[in-house]
């Protein structure tokens, strides 16, 4: 009886504690405790970030002294003026090189989170003959190791006639298998069957039960892949598919300018901040918005 | 006569199966049908993944059973290409002892890492953890800022390390961490495994994003008492595909080790101390041009990864239980 009362009383408080929203299962002690070890690891996964901002704003003197400090002394935006002037007197007009990158990386991200989300809503929610085949030929595929392939598939690339364009880089950046695993199991772990059953009873076409309700779901996986594949992009050089100079991309271009020698180490440290700064920038929206859709779907419960 | 006979016989006896094999093949036919529309959604993706990805996979398979040095049209030579390589190859021997090493180091240890992070991670309230995450995710979004770690482990008395041990007298001459075969390939596995927290963290955080709250609700009502409680039984299997995922992402990587040993050791290392499969296979692929040797490394080392796959799939289905 007396037990009886007890429990219920545990009940109680624990129901109590939910209604509060106050997360369930949780001490203070074990979250100081996670917090410390999280925080140094922290830091120290910090450094790069540091180290490239820091060295930035280096005058070239500062960046070859001997012993190597670690932090500005007397910060300056010489390597960023040089950078400019540099970029100003560039035999193909600097511009161009931006856009083939922004273009690239653009249409290379929006048509692969098409195509892959496509594949993956299929592969994980309908039940068709292939599925299982199409999806272990996905993952091995992804074993095999690129250095080797990278002469068929020039061969493939002359065949189509795409040497030299840019659809050498963007159309297999659509195919990526990594983008349809991600969204596939996504898709398995996220979305319920009885959400699309539903969807479809209401007569809703398949596209748009894709579109409208599976998509939504899974919106931090998404937003996840559109990061993975700008970050590829945005480092694209177009390897040995592209020739000509105006085609070439902003990583091709500032490797050029790095070439110039030891004098460049300031404008090179300049070009490292520039392009870490774009991945980073795209982190911060879609990691944001990550977060948001978590929010949101809270409210809504 | 007799033969005729059991021919016939023979006959008699198939059409049941026949019979079988022409209902399953309607089957199929009529499933097909029925999901038109998958294949459609499919078909995009299926084309480009078949053009780009899968036709070079099983050209370089094809071409690992051929001495091919690009040139000259390839030539069979079956299986010559892999005999050579484990019976006359001895430097390849190194590289996948190496490989090995680095991977049951690295791959468990950042598998985990990846997911103990994000898991940690996920407890703050959101503005911190977006902070968090991103610091955490630095270095691999900053491409290839492992430099940093040659300025760490120079070998001279600058580098920042050797320069630290030495301001405390705890070395009393400085340590060639790239060159000496007993420390590099510590240091790339240090330098990989801070590196690493990149696809599987990012996608572990967004798979945590994913769980119903309320399960852990009701699961505190049933009985789940503290915070590891809840991981195993509740955040685990609800987690597994992404798991999955995260594995395959880590053996991918971590096998697949070559930039960043030539980055820090240099090409070749010394006493090829940090040689690899994957740098193995660049010095044939890439410097000389036996592209039929090559392709055999890559076959090689697809089928480890292939095999380790299957193995970490089958450790990742008793979780939770």
């Amino acid at each position: 009886m007396f037990a009886k009362v007890k429990s219920g009383l545990k009940n109680f408080r624990l129901i109590r504690k939910i209604n509060r929203r106050v997360k369930v299962n949780r001490t203070v002690g074990g979250n100081v405790a996670m917090s410390i070890p999280l925080g140094l690891v922290a830091a120290f996964m910090a450094l790069p970030m540091v180290y490239a901002i820091s060295n930035a704003f280096k005058p070239l003197n500062e960046i070859f002294f001997f012993p190597p400090r670690f932090f500005v002394r007397n910060p300056t935006l010489d390597n960023f003026r040089d950078l400019f002037i540099i970029m100003s007197n560039s035999w193909v007009p600097f511009s161009r090189y931006i856009f083939n990158t922004v273009f690239i990386t653009t249409a290379g991200t929006t048509g692969h989170v098409l195509v892959a989300s496509l594949a993956a809503y299929a592969l994980a929610k309908h039940n068709f003959p292939g599925r299982r085949f199409i999806s272990r030929i996905i993952v091995l595929a992804l074993m095999f190791s690129t250095a080797v392939t990278a002469i068929p598939n020039y061969l493939i690339m002359s065949r189509l006639g795409w040497i030299d364009t840019y659809l050498s880089v963007i159309v297999p950046s659509f195919a990526t298998p990594v983008g349809v695993f991600l969204m596939r199991n996504f898709f398995e772990h996220a979305v319920p069957d009885i959400m699309l059953e539903s969807a479809r009873m209401d007569g809703a076409k398949e596209f748009a039960v894709f579109w409208k309700i599976a998509m939504p779901i899974v919106k931090p996986a998404w937003l996840t892949l559109i990061l993975f594949t700008v970050q590829g992009l945005w480092s694209a050089t177009g390897g040995t598919f592209i020739y000509s100079e105006q085609l070439k991309t902003l990583p091709v271009a500032f490797s050029q300018i790095i070439q110039g020698g030891i004098a460049r180490s300031g404008v090179g440290a300049a070009i490292a901040l520039l392009m870490i700064s774009v991945p980073v920038i795209v982190f911060i929206i879609t990691q944001s918005n990550v977060i948001e859709t978590l929010a949101t779907s809270g409210i809504k419960e | 006569m007799k033969s005729e006979i059991v021919q016939t016989d023979k006959r008699i006896a198939l059409i049941p199966k026949l019979a079988k094999e022409r209902e399953h093949l309607k089957y199929v036919i009529k499933q097909v049908k029925i999901n038109k529309v998958s294949y459609l959604f499919v078909a995009p993706f299926m084309t480009l993944f078949t053009l780009f990805y899968i036709v070079p996979v099983i050209m370089s398979i094809f071409y690992s059973f051929t001495y091919y040095n690009i040139l000259e049209p390839p030539k069979f030579i079956g299986w010559l290409n892999y005999i050579k390589l484990f019976l006359d190859d001895d430097i390849f021997l190194i590289a996948i002892k190496n490989t090995f090493l680095f991977a049951l180091i690295t791959g468990p240890i950042s598998y985990i890492a990846c997911f103990m992070f994000a898991w940690m991670v996920n407890e703050y309230p959101p503005n911190i953890r977006a902070i968090i995450t991103l610091l955490l995710s630095a270095p691999s979004l900053s491409g290839n800022m492992y430099m940093i770690w040659q300025v760490i482990f120079s070998g001279d008395n600058y580098g920042y390390l050797n320069g630290f041990l030495l301001r405390t007298g705890i070395i009393r001459e400085s340590i060639q961490w790239l060159q000496d075969p007993k420390y590099m390939m510590a240091v790339i596995i240090i330098a990989t495994l801070w590196i690493n927290l990149g696809i599987s963290f990012l996608a572990f955080i967004a798979g945590l994003q994913g769980i119903d709250r309320n399960i852990y609700e009701a699961a505190a009502i049933d009985g789940v008492k503290n915070r590891w409680q809840e991981l195993w039984y509740i955040t685990l299997p609800a987690m597994r595909p992404i798991l999955m995922f995260g594995a395959v992402m880590q053996i991918t990587s971590t096998f697949n080790v070559g930039d960043i040993c030539v980055a820090l050791a240099g090409f070749p290392s010394v006493d090829y101390a940090a040689h690899t499969v994957v740098t193995h296979l660049m010095d044939y692929g890439s410097i000389r041009f036996e592209m039929g040797y090559a392709s055999a490394i890559a076959t090689v080392l697809f089928a480890i990864m292939v095999g380790s796959n299957k193995l970490i799939q089958n450790l990742l289905r008793k979780v939770g239980e």
